[in-house]
């Protein structure tokens, strides 16, 4: 018997899940699918060089940043132009209010409703559910802090979605002192929201409810992630470092050279590919360090780096990480809350920094050729690889993205939930809600994810005794 | 009685769902008025609770992103049997946006550029995604990308690529009073933060990139950048311009206007005046890939599938 859970909900994108059981009624197996496709990497082609950071940001609206970022560098590289040092600050600071308000956003609207809310009815899960049982206060708080991100980010890149400012060799719009007052400013609450933050979840990481749902899933897999020169985590720039399921450096390589250490595997049953370590090869749904799955995001930037480029930040990374490696699938909350607070120290700090209103803030650009990219999205490793014509026209373009990445591992993830919570043919909306909890950790987008082709949506069917039994669309 | 809101998002982005949560603190005030009775993207309601809905139950349905799967389409259907009022809800819905470019090539070009010889794809055995495996299915991927009209009948437009704070604002505002005219009718350039410097006519010997020439602060089309603002719909306040790029069009055309691209061509026509025929062809052909150019939010509603009848 099959049970589906379709659409998934409180996520980017399309998705449903497909759990398979076997006659007693137990997990047999279960899949995430992505039914959507769009197909970016084909109408790229002959484009403008320059359209490209305005275009793939519709790769997602949530995360444009990430897509406008990413093909800006990629652009860098292929015009062989470095952006004067102003450029790379703006560049950095726009992307630290996008890592904020991303983060904002799953930690208070989508998946963080899981951990803050626990087992309630499907009415009352989402951010209405959240003002009802935190209060007003705390909604307008949330509310607020969001806005004075994406505020900055708009001041910066033009608009608060799909930002416009990043081109080859550096950007269009620089900052004056009054601007950068205003940033500080808003920064600064950010980091006290930030904290409040983490007491408002911790409250949750030291109950009894917060053991259960670490115990939902732990995958002994690879990690992936940007690290600055001290090894610290950085969402804009810096080496990719590899780590193995024992926390030992496997690799540590310059983002052009990314294309070497992976390789991307297709099934029939999703739209979206699987990406593995070349090395260690494509071994099927399994983790452990003989398989080439990997993860990225907050939990595997977290896990590949030796601390925080802040102060509070680094204390809490500290903790965090105090017994080594994290496995833990829900760790990536505990990792998302760290980073926000990171994200509003480092606004600060780049705004503090006086070359931030500089007017040197663009090079132009030299002859066009190849480049790649790579950038952390709020959900990680994010890859951009263009080859232009003669002409700066796009002859290939190639996207691998945060949740293309983390596709594998999600979808072991949903199987190991599922395994934990269904048991006897007992099925029910809470029940079904756990086993999406457990995607929802990594704040998938899929959007970005089926950014290849077309439009994939995630649904939960059961099948006994390979025929379906029962479509379940998350509530029974 | 409160008024029962759903959003729904087809192929699109995800950009318009954030920025229905962008219009920040107003959303808070706005809860006192609607119930969310659908919206994936922030609660939890499945298909099956849309469909059991009774008929006309939802006053407005908001649809955000395009067509391109046969999903898309039977949402797009059951949200058009069970709302009174129907919107299209940014570009991808109502233009086909960036995503419709894809109406370029066929889907058997998509897959194999995606699936088989994607530099990074490692695939001896040439599998490709199927609608029917043993015992998953998934979705047709549509041949063609459809703005959300070209399924079924849409009651009003928000348009922008997201819809811009005050256009939003403005719409939700009518549409909840039930209205469904509102938004501006003239051309960007009526709001444009450089429109002072706006030229009657250019002297040029071709069109420049943005990231091929120095910007000095004028009207871009003054300075041989192409800028869609004169044929464009008013309404963001010239946000990218204020940023120092020029406008790409993900506004749509005015209501006065059905094809944006040739509004263009007929503004850079006028802007040249006249000039001999050579000239002009040299000077037209410094501008690279046309349909990116005038048709980037708008290549859905040139092809054959999405052909406009009042288009042809």
């Amino acid at each position: 018997m099959k049970v589906s859970i379709d659409p998934i909900t409180r996520l980017e994108g399309h998705g449903k899940i497909e759990i398979f059981l076997d006659k007693d009624g137990n997990v047999e197996k279960a899949y995430m699918q992505v039914p959507e496709l769009r197909g970016f990497e084909m109408f790229c082609r002959g484009r403008k060089a320059e359209d490209m950071p305005i275009i793939t940001a519709r790769i997602c609206g949530v995360c444009p940043e990430a897509h406008h970022m990413a093909a800006a560098k990629a652009l860098d590289a292929a015009f062989n132009v470095e952006p004067p040092e102003t450029a790379k600050k703006l560049r950095e600071l726009l992307y630290n209010a996008y890592i904020f308000y991303d983060h904002c956003l799953h930690l208070y609207y989508l998946g963080g409703i899981d951990v803050l809310l626990g087992d309630v009815s499907k009415e009352e899960r989402n951010v209405i559910g959240l003002i009802k049982k935190f209060g007003v206060e705390i909604g307008k708080e949330v509310i607020k802090h969001r806005r004075y991100a994406m505020e900055i980010v708009k001041m910066l890149g033009g608009r608060e979605i799909h930002p416009v400012s990043a081109i080859p060799g550096g950007v269009s719009k620089g900052i004056n002192e009054e601007e950068r007052g205003e940033i500080l400013e808003k920064a600064k609450s950010c980091i006290e929201f930030g904290k409040k933050s983490m007491e408002i979840f911790k409250e949750v990481f030291n109950s009894k409810r917060w053991n259960e749902l670490l115990g939902l899933d732990s995958l002994q897999t690879y990690y992936m992630g940007l690290v600055d020169k001290n090894n610290h985590v950085n969402y804009y720039d810096g080496d990719i470092r590899i780590v193995s399921p024992d926390g030992k450096e496997v690799a540590k390589i310059k983002p052009r050279d990314i294309l070497n250490y992976i390789e991307e595997h297709v099934e029939e049953w999703s739209y979206v590919k699987f990406p593995y370590l070349k090395e260690i090869g494509w071994k099927g749904f399994v983790d452990g360090k003989d398989s080439g799955i990997y993860r990225v995001g907050p939990l595997a930037r977290l896990n590949v780096a030796d601390g925080m480029n802040t102060s509070q930040a680094m204390k809490e990374f500290e903790e965090f990480r105090k017994d080594g490696v994290v496995h833990e699938t829900f760790g990536y909350y505990q990792a998302r809350l760290i980073e926000m607070l990171n994200a509003a120290e480092r606004m600060y700090d780049l705004a503090n920094d006086n070359a931030i209103t500089g007017s040197d803030i663009r090079n132009m650009p030299n002859e066009p050729g190849e480049g790649i990219g790579v950038i952390e999205a709020a959900r990680g490793v994010l890859i951009h690889h263009y080859k232009l014509d003669d002409n700066g026209l796009v002859k290939e373009a190639n996207m691998i993205v945060a949740t293309t990445n983390n596709n594998a591992a999600i979808n072991m993830s949903v199987a190991n939930a599922a395994r934990k919570v269904i048991k006897n043919g007992k099925v029910n909306d809470i029940l079904l809600n756990k086993v999406e909890s457990a995607f929802r950790c990594y704040d998938p987008c899929l959007a970005c994810a089926s950014h290849s082709l077309g439009d994939t949506p995630i649904v939960a069917d059961i099948y006994w005794k390979g025929k379906l039994y029962k479509r379940l669309k998350k509530n029974v | 009685m409160k008024k029962k809101i759903a959003m729904y998002w087809g192929a699109g982005c995800g950009g318009c769902d954030v920025s229905l949560l962008g219009i920040h603190e107003k959303l808070l005030d706005l809860l006192d008025d609607i119930e969310i009775v659908f919206w994936p993207c922030a609660t939890d309601f499945k298909y099956e609770d849309l469909e059991k809905m009774p008929d006309k139950s939802i006053d407005v349905a908001f649809y955000n992103g395009a067509i391109r799967t046969e999903e898309n389409e039977k949402i797009a259907k059951l949200l058009r049997k069970k709302a009174k009022v129907l919107v299209a809800y940014g570009s991808c819905a109502s233009e086909g946006c960036v995503i419709g470019l894809a109406n370029l090539y066929d889907k058997k070009q998509i897959f194999n550029v995606v699936y088989l010889q994607n530099e990074t794809t490692k695939n001896e055995d040439k599998v490709l995604p199927k609608e029917h495996t043993n015992d998953l299915e998934l979705p047709e991927f549509l041949p063609h990308l459809k703005t959300l009209e070209q399924v079924v009948k849409v009651d009003a437009v928000i348009p922008g690529c997201p819809p811009p704070r005050p256009v939003l604002e403005e719409a939700l505002e009518a549409l909840l009073q039930g209205k469904t005219n509102f938004g501006k009718e003239v051309a960007l350039c009526d709001e444009c933060p450089r429109k002072d410097s706006k030229p009657e006519k250019i002297e040029i010997e071709r069109f420049y990139r943005w990231h091929e020439k120095e910007d000095n602060g004028d009207c871009f089309l003054a300075q041989g950048m192409i800028c869609m603002g004169p044929a464009t719909l008013a309404g963001c306040q010239g946000e990218c311009i204020s940023a120092n790029i020029p406008c790409t069009g993900c506004m749509g055309p005015t209501p006065k206007v059905k094809d944006q691209g040739a509004a263009m061509l007929s503004a850079i026509a006028s802007l040249l005046g006249d000039i001999d025929e050579e000239k002009e062809e040299e000077i037209m052909n410094s501008i690279r890939d046309m349909i990116g150019t005038f048709y980037k939010y708008r290549a859905a509603k040139l092809l054959p599938e999405g052909r406009l009848k009042d288009e042809s």
